[in-house]
């Protein structure tokens, strides 16, 4: 049975870091996972960009559910993929934060699907979003992080690769 | 960045049921993964439902909590559990009154399940069965234990499981 779902690569932090980065991503795969279990130094929102390209070529369509309200929202024209809508990295609890970046080697668009696990015992919300970066290019490199703060020591992110052959 | 190419996703253990069960239970979990998938396809025997999928880890009973935002056809929903005694996966578990055949899904991602700190996980499941009553749902929880998890329960809020619900526990590596 041939191998489909691979570690590319994977970091723990040993201190805190602004950004936590995937670079020469093989085009080898289908698809990519990351999963990220983490804190931040203080609340904030974790985002992603690929290839290093920070203008506002992404968008998002979002359904949150807080544990009282809920939130379908759309973001067009930004800056990062949103993995914090409303949504903000603990100080003190590891959450669960995955991404699905869809034929990632592709010369169209990509789509992405981000799913957001934050319960703090008392607070917190559950997020699901269907995201998009509006380039043509592979990605060839994933920067996690953070505006203003720090990801904290202990937080680790993962990079799968999945292939369909 | 370096390459790691080892096979990562793997079966730990399944289980069809050949006979109602009110649960089911993993137990023995080795500790030589990184995180945890759940899969489950899961009908109730004789409730009209839908049901929740109750889960609790190495026999604990004591500091779970969960949010979740659920859409019917209609309308959408988000509630908040705190100090509970299990992990509810709502309405995700087919009952008798739905569409024959039909079977509730669910996807349970336990990440760094071995780590000493609290554990968050993740669950997406519906209950579609070409009918009123299908729900949707998001689920954000947390095990506020730093234990390692051995072993997981998964029991339902109705009576039995029904003959062909299946649970498939899968480990993944990252290195």
């Amino acid at each position: 049975m041939p191998t489909t779902y691979e570690p590319i690569a994977t970091t723990t932090l040993g201190t805190a870091a602004s950004q936590i980065d995937f670079t020469s991503i093989p085009a080898t795969y289908t698809d990519l996972k990351v999963v990220f279990v983490g804190t931040a130094t203080s609340a904030t929102g974790l985002r992603a960009q690929f290839n290093s390209d920070t203008a506002t070529n992404y968008s998002r369509t979002s359904l949150l559910g807080d544990g009282g309200s809920v939130y379908a929202q759309r973001a067009t024209s930004v800056a990062f993929v949103s993995l914090g809508i409303n949504n903000n990295l603990s100080t003190t609890i590891p959450t669960l934060r995955t991404m699905d970046v869809f034929s990632y080697a592709g010369s169209t668009n990509k789509t992405v699907l981000t799913n957001e696990s934050t319960d703090t015992n008392g607070g917190g919300a559950a997020t699901v979003a269907v995201q998009m970066w509006r380039n043509t290019a592979a990605i060839t490199s994933i920067s996690l992080n953070v505006s203003g703060t720090t990801i904290a020591a202990g937080s680790t992110a993962t990079l799968y690769g999945i292939k369909n052959a | 960045m370096g390459l790691k190419m080892p096979s990562t996703y793997t079966l730990i253990s399944s289980n069809v049921l050949a006979s109602t069960a009110t649960s089911v239970t993993f137990s023995a979990i080795p500790a030589t993964y990184t995180d945890l998938v759940l899969r489950l396809s899961l009908r109730a025997s004789a409730d009209g439902g839908p049901e929740n999928v109750q889960i609790t880890f190495n026999g604990a009973t004591s500091t779970y909590s969960s949010t979740y935002v659920q859409g019917t056809g209609s309308a959408a929903a988000s509630s908040r559990y705190t100090g509970q005694a299990i992990i509810q996966f709502p309405n995700v578990i087919n009952g008798t009154a739905y569409t024959a055949d039909t079977f509730g899904s669910v996807e349970i991602y336990i990440p760094s399940y071995t780590a000493s700190q609290n554990k968050p996980l993740s669950g997406i499941g519906a209950s579609e069965n070409n009918a009123t009553g299908a729900f949707v749902n998001a689920t954000a929880a947390l095990w506020s234990s730093t234990a390692a998890i051995t072993s997981i329960t998964i029991d339902q809020s109705g009576g039995n499981y029904a003959i062909g619900s299946s649970f498939y526990l899968y480990g993944i590596s990252k290195s």
